[in-house]
C-alpha cells in the first residue's frame, strides 16, 4: 500500500481531485466553463468529470461570461454551488458587473438574507506569446471589492485543499491559478482535506529578509532563498496564498524578526496587492523595519507577445536575490555572486514553464 | 374569471397605486432619503403576472420594483421601513427602494443595474431544473434592458437549456428621458426574443385581464417543461423616472402623449369594465379604499416607531 503522505500530484491533478471529491460529497456542486468537458478539459483540471457526474452537473458554457456569471449567482442563491472556470483571468473582465455588483454585494445589501456560494476559477497565463490579453494577473482588481474572497494557491497541496474549502464556503471566492504552476508536483494526500482561505504559510525559514510572495512568484522566491541559504543569507519565504483577506499577522511576525520586506507579485506593480501589503506592514510594523520595503513585480506596461521582448519582461529568481542582497546591505563582492547566478540560471527557452520545480513544499 | 378573482386583481392594483401615492406625498418630508422609482400607471403587469404564480414560484425585479414586490406578496411594513432606512426594512436599511427582497414571499431580489437580475432569474430557473423542483422563475425588466448584452446572453442560455423562466418586458417607451426610438431600431422587442428560440407574446400591459391571460398561458407552458417564455407588455410611466413628482414641465413628452397615457389607466379601465357586470362595484372600491388607507397608515406608524440603524450595523455581514 503506498504511503499517502508521499503521493505526488501535479497542481492540475490536485485541482481535478479537489473538484472530484467536492462533487462526490455534495450533489449540488456543478462545474461550468468554456471547455470544461472538451478534449483538453481546462489543462486536464476537469478530466473525467463529465463521464463521472454527467451532463447535468458538468457543463460547457455559452461564450457569455457576464450572463453566465449572473446565472451561476442565481443558481447559487437557489441551493446550487457552482464552480465556474475561465481559461484566462482576462476573460473574467467581461463578468465584472455580475461579480462586483451582485456576487460581492448580495449578502451585505440584503442584510444577510441570502448568500452566494460561488467559486470562480481564473487562470493567469504566461509564456509562448500569451501577450497583452492572455497573461494579465488581475488579483488586486478583485481584492479591492469587499464581499469577494480572493485566493492564489501556489502549491498542489494548497490547490486541492483551498479549492475544497472554497467550494464549501458560503461566499463568492475568486480562485486564481497561475498557468505555470499547473505542472508542478507536490505531496498531495488522497483523502479530503481543507486549507483555510485566509492564512499565509512560511515555506522557508530565514532571519535576514522576509519575502512575501504571491502565486507563481513563491516558486521563484523559494529558488532564490535556497541559493542564498547556501551563502549564509537567510531568506524567509512566505507563500501568501490569500489575497483577500491578506494575512498581515504572518508577515508582520516575520518582519519583526528580519526587519526587511520584499513582496514578490505576479501583477503590474502600480496598484498591486504587493503595494497594499507593504502599506499595511508599514502602518503596523514601521518600528521593526530596518529599510524601506521593496516590490518585485511586472513592469507597468502590457505584456508584449514576442519572446524577444517577453523574456526580459518577467522578474526571475535572480531579480529577487538581487533585491534581497540590496535590502540586507550585502555587497555582491562579499559573497560568491557568480555561483549564485549560476545556481539561479535557467537553461533553455524562457517562454515556457520551468520544469525544474517540484515539491514537496 | 370569477367575480372574486376580478375583485382581487382590482384590489391588488389599487393597493399598489395608493401605497405609491402615499410614498410620493410623504417623500417631500425628506425622511425617505433614497432614490425611488414609482410604477404608478404600470400596476397591471406585476399584478396580472403574479396572480398566476404559485407561492413557491420566484420573482426578480428591477429598479422600479415596488409593484413587483407587493404583487408577489412582499411585506408592506418591510418595504416602507426600507425606504425610511430603518432597521426593520427588508434590507435593514442597506438597500433602500432599489433593493427589495422578501424570501418568504418568493421575491428573491431587485437591483438597479439595468439587466442585473435577468441572469439571476435564469439561474434560479436553472437551479429548479437541476434540483428537479417544480417552480418557475419570473423576471421583470424594462425596454432599456433589451439594449444590454446580458439580456441576450440570458435569453440564449435559457433557450439552450429550456429553462422554466418567464421574461416579462415592461415597455414604457422610456429610459429616463430618452425615448425608445433614440435607443433601438424600429422592430418589436418580442420578435428578438422569438429569434432566440422561445415562445414570445406581446400585449396591452394596461389591460390586466390580457396580462393575466398571456401570463397564464406562458407560465403554464414553462411549468410543463416547454422552456422559456417571453412577454412584451406595453405600458406608460406616469411620473418622473426617479422621484415622487410629475415632470411634464421638462417637455420631453408631448401633451397629447401624456394625456393619452393617463387616460389609459389600468385601474380605471378595469373598474369601468367590471361595472358592466357588477353594478355594485363602486361600493366594493370604497371598501377597498378604506382598507388600504388603514393598512398604509399602520405601515407608516410601524416604520416611524422602528429603530434606526447605526454605523455599527453597517460594519457587519460583509461575508456569510
Amino acid at each position: 500500500m503506498p504511503d499517502s503522505s508521499k503521493r505526488r500530484l501535479s497542481y492540475a491533478q490536485a485541482v481535478r481531485e479537489g473538484l472530484d471529491q467536492a462533487m462526490e460529497r455534495d450533489p449540488n456542486v456543478i462545474v461550468i466553463g468554456e471547455g470544461v468537458p472538451d478534449p483538453k478539459t481546462i489543462f486536464n483540471t476537469t478530466a473525467g468529470l463529465r463521464e463521472k457526474y454527467g451532463a447535468k452537473r458538468v457543463f460547457d458554457m455559452s461564450l457569455a461570461e457576464n450572463g453566465v456569471t449572473g446565472i451561476c449567482i442565481g443558481a447559487a442563491l437557489s441551493g446550487i454551488r457552482p464552480v465556474m472556470v475561465h481559461q484566462r483571468i482576462d476573460f473574467a473582465l467581461l463578468a465584472m458587473d455580475q461579480l462586483v455588483n451582485n456576487a460581492a454585494k448580495w449578502h451585505y445589501m440584503f442584510d444577510g438574507k441570502a448568500s452566494v456560494p460561488l467559486v470562480v476559477r481564473m487562470i493567469v497565463g504566461r509564456g509562448w506569446g500569451q501577450g497583452p490579453q492572455h497573461s494579465q494577473s488581475l488579483q488586486s482588481m478583485f481584492a479591492q471589492v469587499p464581499g469577494l474572497k480572493v485566493v492564489m494557491p501556489a502549491t498542489a497541496y494548497d490547490a486541492k485543499g483551498m479549492l475544497m474549502a472554497a467550494i464549501e464556503d458560503d461566499n463568492p471566492v475568486i480562485f486564481i491559478e497561475h498557468r505555470w504552476l499547473h505542472h508542478i508536483t507536490d505531496a498531495v494526500p488522497e483523502k479530503e482535506y481543507r486549507v483555510p482561505l485566509d492564512r499565509a504559510k512560511v515555506l522557508h525559514q530565514g532571519t535576514d529578509v522576509t519575502v512575501a510572495a504571491f502565486s507563481y512568484m513563491t516558486m521563484e522566491a523559494l529558488q532564490a532563498a535556497r541559493a542564498l541559504a547556501s551563502q549564509s543569507v537567510g531568506v524567509e519565504v512566505i507563500d501568501m496564498r490569500s489575497v483577500r483577506p491578506l494575512d498581515i499577522g504572518t508577515v508582520a511576525a516575520s518582519v519583526r524578526k528580519t526587519g526587511r520586506l520584499l513582496v514578490a507579485d505576479t501583477a503590474f506593480k502600480t496598484g498591486s496587492i504587493a503595494a497594499e501589503l507593504i502599506s499595511q506592514v508599514v502602518e503596523s510594523e514601521f518600528a521593526s523595519l530596518k529599510s524601506a520595503p521593496k516590490r518585485v513585480a511586472s513592469p507597468d506596461h502590457p505584456t508584449p507577445t514576442s519572446h524577444f521582448m517577453a523574456n526580459e519582461y518577467y522578474p526571475d529568481p535572480i531579480t529577487i536575490a538581487d533585491v534581497v542582497l540590496e535590502l540586507a546591505g550585502i555587497e555582491r563582492d562579499k559573497i560568491d555572486y557568480p555561483r549564485l547566478q549560476w545556481e539561479l540560471r535557467r537553461d533553455g527557452p524562457l517562454d515556457v514553464p520551468n520544469r525544474n520545480f517540484s515539491g514537496p513544499f | 374569471m370569477t367575480q372574486t378573482n376580478s375583485l382581487a386583481l382590482l384590489h391588488a392594483m389599487l393597493r399598489i397605486r395608493r401605497i405609491e401615492e402615499a410614498l410620493a406625498v410623504r417623500y417631500a418630508e425628506q425622511e425617505m432619503r433614497c432614490p425611488m422609482h414609482l410604477c404608478i400607471g404600470q400596476e397591471a403587469i406585476a399584478v396580472g403576472t403574479c396572480a398566476v404564480l404559485s407561492a413557491n414560484d420566484v420573482v426578480f425585479g428591477n429598479h422600479r420594483a415596488h409593484g413587483h414586490y407587493l404583487a408577489k406578496g412582499g411585506s408592506l411594513n418591510a418595504l416602507v421601513a426600507e425606504l425610511y432606512g430603518r432597521s426593520t426594512g427588508c434590507c435593514g436599511g442597506r438597500g433602500g427602494s432599489m433593493h427589495l427582497i422578501d424570501l418568504d414571499a418568493g421575491f428573491l431580489g431587485s437591483t438597479p443595474i439595468v439587466g442585473g437580475t435577468v441572469p439571476l432569474a435564469v439561474g434560479a430557473a436553472w437551479a429548479a431544473t437541476l434540483k428537479n423542483e417544480n417552480r418557475v422563475s419570473v423576471v421583470f425588466f424594462g425596454d432599456g434592458c433589451f439594449e444590454e448584452g446580458v439580456m441576450h446572453e440570458s435569453l440564449n442560455f435559457a433557450a439552450l437549456h429550456r429553462l422554466p423562466i418567464i421574461f416579462v418586458c415592461e415597455n414604457n417607451e422610456y429610459s429616463v428621458y430618452t425615448r425608445l426610438s433614440e435607443r433601438q431600431p424600429e422592430r418589436p422587442i418580442y420578435r428578438l426574443a422569438e429569434a432566440h428560440g422561445m415562445a414570445s407574446y406581446t400585449g396591452d400591459g394596461n389591460d390586466v385581464e390580457e396580462v393575466l391571460t398571456i401570463a397564464g398561458t406562458a407560465i403554464n407552458l414553462a411549468r410543463q417543461g416547454n422552456g422559456p417564455q417571453f412577454i412584451e407588455l406595453h405600458t406608460y410611466r406616469w411620473r418622473e423616472h426617479c422621484g415622487p413628482n410629475f415632470d411634464d414641465d421638462l417637455n420631453y413628452r408631448c401633451e397629447t402623449e401624456i394625456e393619452n397615457g393617463l387616460k389609459d389607466c389600468p385601474i380605471a379601465r378595469f373598474a369601468t369594465k367590471l361595472k358592466q357586470s357588477m353594478p355594485t362595484i363602486g361600493a366594493e372600491v370604497e371598501r377597498f379604499e378604506a382598507e388600504i388607507r388603514e393598512e398604509i397608515a399602520l405601515a407608516f406608524d410601524f416604520v416611524l416607531s422602528s429603530p434606526k440603524p447605526s454605523i455599527e450595523d453597517a460594519r457587519t455581514g460583509i461575508y456569510a
